[in-house]
């Protein structure tokens, strides 16, 4: 516990030593990235003991906050989401280091380190804190800091707002999340977390899944993340998509520890929370042409995916069956992990094409694999793995949710409804996934260049190499040691299930045995890989090999311009799905026998945002617009508004 | 692990090729031809493994690595489909999962290698191929939902142990459903009519042809070889429902599987022969089709 409690005394102190070195950025820079390292790799060596069987340790000390004490905790559920705070925070940190090299001059790294490693303090506080009014101080540390990093460009209008959209969703879920704590506390009088009761459980449920929903991501609280995560820098969107939206499964999860034995229904809304986010999400993802936006409803794809499985764990719990329950909160935890790799994987690869070439338009560059050969590889190691497909670890997580509704379907009659749509939901998100996730690599990596800016790009340097090839290797890792990595959760998984520690060993024991005949195919999988690019380079030997134009059925001059684009490779897709897309086509068509120009341009706008939040915003806007005939400018006016609301109170208060 | 279990994976690789030839002689026959040899597939494959290759300037590794990639994905899912009620070599609960995802990290390299070559032609075939992969896979993976709750069993090698003629007699109809979508999945994940023809090189009709227009020697070796593979591993999902002989002896059990299999050869030829490939258009609607009678069938289980 002390050691963490360093880490986060080491964020904060470097991230204040930064500040005060903004004059020199070089010193700003060391200060503020290094403190980040160090202090991730303290915290990392000091959480991974809780999860194989340290006892939980905690500490708490007194606060001079009305209902606030300082007291933290460390358990196994915490230590699991650390995992991913502490790898993901230190390598983008690394990466930080040359990505912010382009403000250089324009903004003071100093800043930008501060709210950096406040970010990362705030989140390790999150997951530690056990006293409501620490959470939500935690919880708001982190919602601002991220929102002044997401503003680093605040000279842009567009960032400006995608600021604002956050910021305004951030705190409307933080209110929902005030609610939760106040309803939570009232009967004990205490917000400290062991002193909570579980009355009114499932109005309780409704707000977490609102509050802490709207930090996840779960459709149609996700507006604020497609516009924030292509606004901030890129190292900042990986640690936002890769581990801040998941602040939100934890406050669900520790929230579920609260509230006692879960009813059906409980899991049945979480597994249609998590099929609309999944199959809306990667359905808007497909339909994007900024690379950063298309991983950003990623993001909202993956949270859906983490949603099933959490509800399938439910189901599993309220229906008496073990199994489901490990295998449904097993998979989902670890698609935690899982997406923090891969997604923070990918981040780091948009930024460095945007780095490189200078442009997040995926229909302006092309034919990058030759000229960023690192990033290439890495982005299609995430890609693949963000797919769901074998090898690599995100097949491993979906696995497990599969397995456990598939266990489900067979053995019980009566919750084969609700699992049966996850499986046809998971099959279905992994097909989209794998049509995204081909445009995203093979537009943007493949082919020819489509601009003169994809033309010249550039690689990355190594400091935002490296961190890429860690995450890969991550990726792979986890792949070909699921049965160490499940079997690790077996301290997690009774947390949140409420089964016995020896019930969920069992069954995931039986999780486990799969898993290593998957690993068996993966290896003779490799194998085979080695074998026939042995026997194809040995075939090949001496034999000519000619090189020449793509073959274009005999047009001997091919362009890049007559490429496949992202929106045409995506349009079979979109039209079948124009009904939930609304996707907007503005189309010049070629007239007459010698057309001069023609054009086609689309977008497609946030469902939710068009038809929900905008026609209620500017209702609440007209609405407070009516009232403004309150606000005279007067003093003695407004002294009379608290003398009367004064006097109402009183009377309500005496009547 | 048997012995026995590795005559299937063996059969596959012998076999495969000639299901192909099987399927064109049934097309020849409709259509009053001699056509080619029944053979002709690995005469093609024995040539296409002795020529060079020809790569556009293009292309990057990717492209190399699509054709190896996918045949080796192909031969994982090889080892995991059973026939003829002996197990498959890799067995294991929710192996039906990898099957699944190994077919799509085939789909996911040959994909990925065409739009490599910067063409439009290939670009579109990569776009339908994904288009309509992603609406067969909840077919696919519902379909086998169904049988492993009539069976029991979520292992492959379980199910299709555990079915016989008197599962017909009690479950027929789901079994009947589940077998006309496997067939619509496995028409359409093989690029063959109504969803794709095999014979078109260069029309803008084609999906699977068209990916690979650019591949020469020993990578189109691979890529046709990994195709008849696919074929092989989709026909026997489909024979271990239709055709559940069990005696008890492994060599007469397998002989009728085997029979089965070139029995959907000429069916996929029967097929071909009378049918005209559907617009693009109606593709989504024939494999969400297919998705229907898959949860018409799993609503049958459910009673």
């Amino acid at each position: 516990m002390t050691v963490l409690l360093v880490a986060v005394a080491v964020l904060v102190c470097s991230g204040l030593a930064a500040l005060l070195a903004s004059g020199s950025p070089r010193a700003a820079t060391a200060l503020g990235a290094g403190g980040a390292v160090v202090a991730c790799v303290i915290g990392l060596i000091a959480a991974v003991p809780f999860l194989f069987g340290t006892p939980a340790e905690s500490l708490r000390l007194a606060w001079n906050v009305p209902y606030g004490t300082f007291f933290v905790e460390v358990d196994a559920l915490s230590a699991f989401f650390l995992l991913p705070i502490f790898g993901l925070s230190a390598l983008a940190a690394v990466y930080g280091t040359e990505y912010l090299q382009a403000w250089r001059g324009r903004k003071s790294p100093g800043a930008t380190w501060f709210f950096y490693n406040f970010l990362v303090a705030s989140m390790v506080l999150v997951v530690l804190a056990r006293n409501g009014v620490l959470f939500l101080v935690a919880w708001e540390t982190m919602a601002l800091t991220s929102y002044f990093l997401v503003t680093l460009d605040h000279e842009q209008d567009s960032v400006r707002e995608a600021g604002w959209t956050y910021l305004v969703a951030s705190h409307l879920g933080t209110a929902f999340l005030l609610a939760m704590f106040v309803l939570l506390g009232r009967s004990s009088g205490s917000l400290d977390f062991d002193r909570y009761s579980s009355a009114n459980a499932s109005a309780l449920f409704l707000l977490a899944l609102v509050g802490f929903g709207t930090k996840a991501g779960f459709m149609p609280l996700h507006v604020w993340l497609p516009e924030a995560h292509p606004a901030a820098p890129s190292h900042v969107s990986a640690l936002m998509s890769g581990v801040m939206i998941k602040m939100g499964i934890y406050g669900l999860l520790r929230t579920l520890t609260f509230l006692g034995p879960p009813p059906a229904w409980w899991g049945w809304v979480l597994i249609g929370v998590g099929l609309t986010s999944g199959v809306l999400g990667v359905l808007f993802a497909l339909a994007q042409h900024d690379l950063k936006r298309l991983l950003a409803y990623h993001s909202v794809e993956n949270i859906g995916i983490i949603a099933l499985g959490l509800g399938v764990g439910l189901v599993g719990v309220s229906n008496g069956s073990p199994v489901l329950a490990v295998l449904g909160f097993g998979g989902g935890l670890l698609h935690v992990l899982n997406h923090a790799l891969f997604k923070g994987l990918l981040f780091l690869g948009a930024g460095s094409v945007l780095h490189g070439a200078g442009t997040r338009e995926i229909d302006h560059l092309g034919g990058l694999a030759k000229r960023m050969p690192w990033t290439a590889a890495t982005f299609l190691v995430g890609a693949v793995a963000i797919s769901g497909l074998p090898p690599l670890n995100g097949f491993v997580s979906e696995f497990l949710i599969y397995l456990g509704a598939f266990n489900g379907v067979t053995q019980r009659a009566g919750v084969a409804v609700p699992l049966l749509a996850a499986i046809a939901g998971l099959a279905l998100i992994g097909g989209l996934a794998a049509a995204c996730f081909t445009k995203a690599f093979g537009v943007v990596f493949l082919g020819e260049p489509r601009s003169e800016h994809a033309a010249r790009a550039h690689e990355a340097g190594a400091a935002m190499r490296w961190p890429m090839a860690l995450l890969a290797v991550g990726c792979a890792l986890i792949g070909f040691c699921a049965p160490f990595v499940v079997r690790s959760l077996a301290s997690v998984l009774p947390l949140v299930s409420g089964l016995a520690p020896e019930t969920v060993g069992e069954k995931l024991a039986d999780a486990v045995a799969p898993l290593r005949f998957v690993i068996a195919g993966s290896v003779a999988f490799l194998v085979l890989v080695a074998g026939l690019a042995w026997a194809r380079r040995r075939l090949l030997r001496g034999r000519t090999m000619a090189e020449t134009v793509t073959w274009d059925c005999g047009y001997a001059q091919p362009s890049a311009r007559m490429q496949y684009t992202a929106s045409s490779f995506a349009q079979p897709l979109t039209t079948l799905f124009a009904p939930l897309l609304r996707t907007r086509c503005k189309l010049t068509a070629p007239e007459g026998y010698f057309p001069r120009a023609a054009s086609l341009s689309t977008e497609t706008p946030d469902a939710a945002r068009v038809a929900l939040y905008e026609p209620a915003f500017s209702g609440v806007g007209w609405v407070l617009a009516r009232m403004r005939w309150l606000q005279q400018g007067r003093i003695q006016l407004y002294v009379l508004y608290i003398a009367l609301t004064l006097l109402v109170l009183l009377v309500w208060k005496l009547g | 692990m048997r012995a026995t279990s590795f005559i299937h994976p063996l059969l596959a690789l012998v076999l495969s090729p000639l299901m192909l030839g099987v399927i064109n002689r049934t097309k020849a026959w409709f259509a009053g031809r001699c056509g080619q040899p029944v053979l002709q597939a690995y005469y093609d494959l024995s040539k296409l493994l002795r020529k060079g290759a020809v790569y556009s300037r293009t292309t990057t590794w990717v492209f190399r690595a699509g054709p190896i990639v996918g045949l080796a994905a192909v031969l994982e899912a090889t080892a995991l489909v059973p026939l003829g009620g002996e197990p498959a070599p890799l067995a294991f609960t929710g192996d039906l999962i990898l099957l699944a995802y190994v077919l799509g990290l085939m789909r996911f390299f040959t994909v990925a290698a065409a739009l490599d070559t910067g063409s439009s032609f290939e670009g579109m075939g990569a776009s339908r191929e994904v288009t309509f992969s992603a609406l067969a896979e909840p077919a696919l993976l519902l379909g086998l939902a169904a049988v492993a709750r009539l069976t029991g069993s979520l292992s492959l090698s379980g199910m299709y142990a555990a079915m016989s003629l008197e599962t017909w007699r009690q479950a027929g109809p789901v079994l009947a459903l589940v077998t006309a979508a496997l067939m619509v999945v496995l028409l359409a994940e093989n690029a063959r009519l109504p969803v794709d023809d095999p014979n078109t090189h260069l029309e803008l009709t084609m999906i699977h042809e068209v990916m690979v227009l650019d591949h020469s020697g020993p990578d189109l070796a691979f890529i046709l070889y990994g195709a008849a593979l696919k074929l092989w591993v989709l026909a026997a999902l489909l024979v271990g429902l239709l055709l559940p002989v069990r005696t008890g002896n492994a060599w007469l059990d397998v002989g009728a599987a085997l029979g089965g299999m070139f029995a959907v050869a000429v069916a996929v030829g029967v097929v071909e022969s009378s049918m005209a490939r559907l617009r693009l258009l109606r593709v989504p609607q024939l494999l969400v089709g297919a998705g229907a009678l898959v949860a018409l069938a799993l609503i049958l289980t459910l009673r």
